[in-house]
């Protein structure tokens, strides 16, 4: 968390935020699930200025060979940023920070997936950040549970994200870039609704044990709209016509001048 | 990237359809699959662009910094191009540092817009031999369905058309719009059987024999080609795809 800028109002007297929101109020959500056409599975997400691709392909062979579990699935994240996702040109490939992120995704994942049905197999899961605003592990993690159950793995529900965070000593859910430098903490959330189940949880930053669980509780209630969401965009590409052609899905990918 | 296995019984699909005139996406043979471009999509970009070509889909991002020119252009900005063939986009891409393909992508757009002067290098200097805009253009491969040349070489286009010069953020005085000079546009064809095919899905590129693009600009010149694959070609065929890319390319750069 670095330092505020003095000139830099975080939340002005209405208790408005720099982009006008109110400390509950989340970043505009919008899902589109199934939008590649080679992955088995996909979803867009657009967070605010956040835009997030996920694309799942799998359960398919597993590689590097030695992972592979005779008992179950592998799921396997890669979060990467693209190098013109932030302001500063970012250098393509891996780096600590992301190779973390796909680990704690490939976890929380892991935890709604029924890897038991797919042994020695793998499902891999690849997030591509095309532009950055604060909050892109949440963004990731929520396209990523859409694509999963887009590519038809099997699960026990779907994964929701959002973080809360403390800027000008005021708790607030889903935080935008100014509030995430300039602020003073961040606590990104995956979350199971069905089940109640926390499945990925980080925090930095400086939190009274009140305002955590003031934040948490933020959170969580951010998380519950992501699912609203999230199976909005299923519905929505998975529909089925009613007028006379009832078997035909209107999502489903079209059928392609085959062999 | 691992090589895809190719059915005989697909090879033979293609190959009867295309006796009959055919492709197998019901395309003509000098017909290019519907294309969308979407300017302006990376915020975080100083210039990008979506491009959709059939199933292909491609992203492309110009960022620019401040750095110093190379020494025998020290008048010169620098032009940066890289291909990312993610392995999100199809399953024979793989992570890790870029292979022999994703290097042929990127080195195939880079000479098209350089060769082309898609934009004017010598307007990216500040201080001759000091200090000059880097220029990176980042082609971020989100789903393949074949020929990346184009759908990418179109996207650097329509980026550089809307690309900013972030100046004052560099304490450079104002902002102004990249010096952009021509419209080097490419057209990529592959020879399946002797026959000739335009912008070749992921399928017919596979089953080719010999691939060919060719960049043109706006006064009909040529600027750029690549041979790729292990078949051939005939001088006839060749002055055919250098037609075609003429034709095609001055209708794509009339939608940019």
């Amino acid at each position: 968390m670095g330092g505020t800028p003095t000139d830099l109002k975080l939340i002005d007297e209405n208790g408005r935020r720099l982009d006008g929101r109110l400390p509950d109020e989340m970043r505009p959500l919008k899902i589109e699930a199934g939008v590649l056409s080679r992955a088995d599975g996909s979803a867009y997400v657009e967070w605010g200025l956040n835009k997030v691709m996920a694309a799942v392909y799998g359960p398919r062979e597993c590689h590097p060979r030695h992972l592979q579990n005779p008992e179950r699935a592998l799921v396997q994240c890669n979060y990467n940023m693209a190098s013109f996702s932030v302001d500063d040109r970012k250098r393509p490939g891996p780096d600590r920070r992301s190779h973390e992120i796909s680990k704690i995704i490939s976890e929380a994942l892991t935890h709604v997936v029924f890897t038991e049905y797919f042994p020695r197999t793998s499902i891999d899961v690849y997030i591509e950040v095309l532009q950055a605003n604060a909050g892109t592990r949440c963004a990731g993690l929520t396209a990523a549970s859409v694509a999963l159950a887009d590519a038809g793995v099997p699960m026990r529900d779907l994964v929701a994200s959002c973080a809360a965070g403390k800027v000008a000593d005021t708790v607030v859910v889903d935080l935008a870039k100014e509030e995430d430098n300039f602020g003073q903490a961040d606590i990104p959330l995956g979350y199971v609704p069905r089940t109640g189940e926390i499945v990925l949880l980080q925090m930095d930053g400086d939190l009274t044990s009140d305002q955590f669980n003031k934040g948490i509780s933020m959170a969580m209630e951010g998380c519950k709209k992501v699912y609203e969401v999230q199976r909005d965009a299923l519905k929505r590409r998975y529909e089925v016509r009613s007028a006379g052609t009832e078997l035909e899905v209107l999502g489903a990918a079209p059928a392609k001048e085959g062999m | 990237m691992s090589k895809d296995v190719v059915a005989d019984l697909k090879r033979d699909h293609i190959a009867k359809l295309l006796e009959k005139g055919i492709r197998t996406d019901g395309r003509k043979f000098e017909e290019m699959r519907p294309l969308t471009v979407e300017t302006n999509f990376i915020g975080s970009a100083e210039g990008s662009a979506r491009v959709r070509l059939g199933d292909t889909q491609v992203v492309v991002g110009v960022k620019l910094i401040l750095g110093e020119p190379f020494a025998d252009t020290p008048n010169s900005g620098v032009l940066t191009t890289n291909a990312e063939l993610i392995p999100m986009a199809s399953d024979t891409f793989e992570g890790g540092p870029p292979d022999q393909e994703s290097i042929e992508v990127a080195r195939v757009i880079d000479r098209g817009i350089r060769e082309g002067h898609a934009v004017d290098l010598d307007k990216l200097c500040i201080e001759p031999g000091k200090e000059v805009w880097i220029m990176f253009v980042d082609v971020h491969v989100l789903d393949y369905d074949g020929n990346l040349f184009d759908a990418a070489n179109i996207g650097a286009n329509a980026a550089f058309k809307t690309a900013i010069v972030p100046a004052k953020r560099a304490g450079k005085g104002e902002d102004y719009p990249l010096p952009v000079k021509h419209q080097p546009i490419s057209l990529t064809a592959v020879k399946i059987d002797g026959k000739i095919l335009v912008d070749p899905s992921h399928d017919e590129e596979r089953v080719a024999d010999a691939r060919l693009t060719v960049a043109t600009i706006e006064n009909g010149n040529l600027c750029a080609m690549q041979k790729g694959l292990d078949g051939a070609f005939t001088l006839d065929e060749v002055f055919k795809v250098v037609d075609l890319s003429r034709r095609i390319g001055e209708d794509i750069r009339s939608r940019l």
